[in-house]
């Protein structure tokens, strides 16, 4: 596999930024997994990693660190790339959304401004399958890649003060969902009823970065449904293996 | 327990924070200003991360229904136990329906009430501190209780330490944060040379500085965050992230604040003063 250059700076006391070529690519995400497992391997406690699109935040919550002895341990780790053979779970979700117009409150203006009906707008939207590069903003929230360019629109001119928890939304070349209630400027399209973030888990996220989405419309009966699946913890959505 | 019989402007419970979660958006919250957080647990001869109140500007009225031991620190507000004044660092033998209340804030913004052995809400993934969606509640109301362990007696080694407190400091040393090569000579000189100030959009999540500094039109990818990051938007705005902060962001991070700094940040009120100097 490739492995890609790169660029290690400080960020703050405990802190480091890695970052790989400024680019949006699941063959540079794969790296940075791959990179991530490598350094776990090292077993040192009190490293956390966060991925966002091409770079991954390490920090070190025990105790401040050397730039440089930090710096020396990961280029270590990112020449050990090459010949490491990882295998990671990865998972293809399929997450259900509601295209209702009491949830899709932008749905039909979206559709309009994209010049296509509101059925095409929901047939793209669904039939495509879009890579978790990163989880963040708000406990839960998915930085989804891969949105059509036919789907491609500018944020609300004027932000909203409160988005509803589950609304799925479309913005610039992204599309994602609000893992809770919040300000928002996205145009949004649909709702979820998944919980997407859930601090009683085990697993407060079931969704990885590296794991793949896909969007299944479905009816209001079946949302309520869901939702109330949900609520009393017996619903999963449905989940297939990657690199099976 | 611990009961809040008014709870003044945000009153909230904070440890140390919750780590460990980064990846999934979880800030790590935790107390505003660990450094008067440790100064109270270090008199109780606590844990560092044992749970705290957290008092923003206007203290609580505090009622309590067992014998324990507390401690004051951080912001100096004028308080009472029974209507006898009570000093910050100094340990202090509280009795059944003892009550604490708050007067006039003095000096800083966020004042501490520490307890004998930390206050014992639930933890959540691995943390007292409340913050929505990972707690419930997002802050302590009028009528809520918290609980803490009884202690009848204890003989601190320290019954009270003259401290110096740290947040008549303005100066804010910053780092070199992973954008800061995108600053212009203009900008460097302007940061660099002139006051500025927090402007009222202020809280656990983020202080945005008064004055605006040149633009900028540099668009990146979303990439990490941390508490004391500084982010410079398109507009010139400098907002400095806090412990409640979002893990990621899209702005360029053009400095990182020492932790020390971020302590001395968390005292300061809107349109206090400062300048930033370059570690």
């Amino acid at each position: 596999m490739n492995t890609y250059p790169i660029n290690i700076k400080p960020f703050g006391e405990r802190a480091v930024l890695v970052e790989w070529p400024n680019k949006v690519s699941e063959s540079i995400l794969a790296n940075i997994l791959d990179f991530m497992d490598v350094f776990k391997e090292l077993n040192i406690e009190g490293w956390e990693m966060s991925v966002a699109y091409n770079s991954l935040t390490m920090v070190y919550n025990q105790d401040h660190i050397d730039f440089e002895e930090t710096k020396a341990m990961i280029l270590d780790c990112h020449a050990k790339l090459d010949d490491s053979k990882i295998q990671r779970k990865q998972h293809l979700w399929t997450i259900p959304v509601c295209y209702d117009l009491e949830f899709g409150i932008d749905i039909e203006e979206t559709a309009k401004t994209l010049n296509l009906s509101v059925g095409e707008l929901i047939e793209q939207h669904t039939s495509h399958e879009y890579v978790v590069y990163g989880i963040g903003f708000l406990p839960g929230f998915m930085y989804l890649g891969g949105l059509p360019s036919s789907l491609e629109i500018p944020r609300r001119a004027e932000p909203r003060l409160r988005v509803t928890k589950g609304s799925v939304g479309l913005a610039g070349k992204q599309t994602g969902i609000y893992p809770q209630d919040s300000p928002g400027g996205w145009n949004i399209i649909g709702n979820c009823p998944v919980q997407l973030f859930n601090p009683k888990d085990k697993s407060p996220c079931f969704v990885k970065v590296g794991d793949k989405i896909r969007f299944e419309s479905i009816s209001k009966a079946e949302y309520n449904l869901h939702k109330i699946e949900g609520e009393v913890g017996i619903y999963k959505p449905e989940k297939v293996d990657l690199n099976a | 327990m611990l009961k809040v019989l008014k709870s003044g402007f945000y009153l909230t419970i904070q440890d140390l924070g919750r780590f460990g979660y980064r990846d999934i958006g979880v800030p790590i919250s935790g107390a505003m200003d660990i450094a008067s957080v440790k100064k109270a647990n270090m008199l109780l001869e606590n844990e560092e991360n044992d749970a705290v109140l957290e008092i923003t500007m206007t203290g609580p009225t505090l009622l309590f229904d067992a014998p324990t031991f507390i401690c004051l620190s951080g912001a100096h507000i004028l308080a009472t136990l029974n209507n006898q004044p009570i000093d910050n660092h100094q340990v202090i033998k509280v009795d059944k329906g003892d009550i604490l209340s708050y007067g006039r804030l003095e000096r800083g913004f966020r004042g501490y009430l520490a307890i004998k052995g930390g206050f014992q809400n639930d933890k959540v993934l691995g943390s007292r501190s409340q913050f929505v969606p990972v707690t419930k509640t997002a802050r302590l109301k009028d009528g809520d209780e918290v609980k803490y362990k009884e202690t009848k007696s204890f003989k601190p080694i320290l019954s009270e330490v003259k401290i110096e407190d740290h947040f008549e400091k303005d100066t804010l040393i910053v780092f070199k944060g992973p954008e800061f090569d995108l600053l212009s000579d203009t900008q460097l000189t302007e940061i660099f040379t002139k006051t500025y100030s927090l402007s009222k959009e202020n809280n656990r999540m983020a202080y945005q500085i008064a004055e605006l500094i040149k633009g900028h039109e540099h668009s990146m990818l979303t990439s990490g965050t941390l508490p004391g990051t500084v982010q410079l938007t398109p507009a010139g705005r400098m907002i400095i992230l806090m412990k409640d902060g979002q893990t990621t962001g899209g702005y360029p991070r053009i400095f990182q604040l020492s932790e020390d700094s971020i302590n001395v940040l968390a005292q300061k009120k809107s349109g206090e003063s400062f300048r930033f100097k370059l570690s």
